[in-house]
């Protein structure tokens, strides 16, 4: 492992009382950085959001509000680039399906997905190990 | 969720007292903008200063809040976000639905 990344691997039980948990982690990791020369607090506002987006997709929807289950987070951070996985054990869903927001139409909800995919460079979706798992990517590097 | 209310020149300010606005906590929000506007209030004011951090849920229910004050031929306008908090507005463009003022004193002059 270099000596500058930073790995962080959490579980904590399907309930939204843990998303500011989560986020704090991922805005603390994002202030460690030693080598970015970025935006610092906007790159903590990031990772802190899409983090709370990833696991409210995971509780609610993949998971059904089932405060049983377990979400499961994966951040690995370097100078150069940002990954997340956050895996849950729902019945899964189409990423591809899912339609940006139509700004002329004010509805509630849809935002979630549309805000990683507008911060995040890569961003899939996928059957693992009988789970799902969202991946997210972003380059650190090329953005600063 | 902390919420604070004020009345003011008709005008029902109210203000949340969170550090994030989330998929936690916004539904006692939203709640509190049904219940506001069922009771017959017109103009409420929601004041962002204590709020660092907002979500896609958090932006739902304050979108949420203004169609229901349509519903009721009232208005429902913003004051005081942090700069993070209104970039998010932007990025999802409802800074261009939302009335924003930079503070509350500016927002009750112009209901």
């Amino acid at each position: 492992m270099d000596k500058n990344e930073i790995e962080v691997d959490i579980k904590v039980p399907n309930q939204t009382r843990y998303l500011s948990l989560i986020g704090r982690i991922g805005e603390d990791i994002a202030r460690e950085l030693d080598r970015f020369d970025g935006d610092r607090d906007m790159l903590a506002y990031h990772i802190n959001l899409v983090l709370t987006e990833a696991m409210v997709n995971a509780i609610k929807h993949a998971n059904a509000n089932d405060p049983d289950k377990m979400v499961h987070v994966y951040i690995n951070i370097t100078d150069q680039d940002l990954l997340i996985r956050v895996f849950d054990d729902g019945q899964g869903f189409n990423i591809n399906s899912i339609p940006p927001p139509d700004f002329d139409q004010l509805e509630d909800r849809g935002r979630g997905i549309f805000i990683i995919k507008q911060l995040m460079d890569t961003v899939k979706y996928e059957k693992i190990n009988g789970g799902n798992m969202l991946e997210m990517t972003k380059c650190l590097r090329c953005c600063a | 969720m902390n919420l604070k209310t004020e009345e003011k020149n008709e005008i029902l300010i109210i203000f949340v007292k969170e550090e994030r606005l989330d998929a936690h906590n916004s539904n006692d929000l939203k709640g509190k903008m049904q219940e506001l506007f069922e009771q017959g209030k017109k103009n409420i004011l929601v004041d962002l200063t204590d709020v660092r951090f907002i979500d896609s849920s958090g932006l739902g229910a304050l979108v949420s809040g203004f169609k229901n004050a349509i519903s009721h031929q009232g208005s429902l306008k913003l004051a005081s976000l942090q700069p993070q908090v209104k970039s998010m507005f932007e990025l999802t463009r409802l800074h261009r639905v939302f009335e924003i003022f930079g503070s509350t004193a500016e927002a009750v002059e112009n209901f």
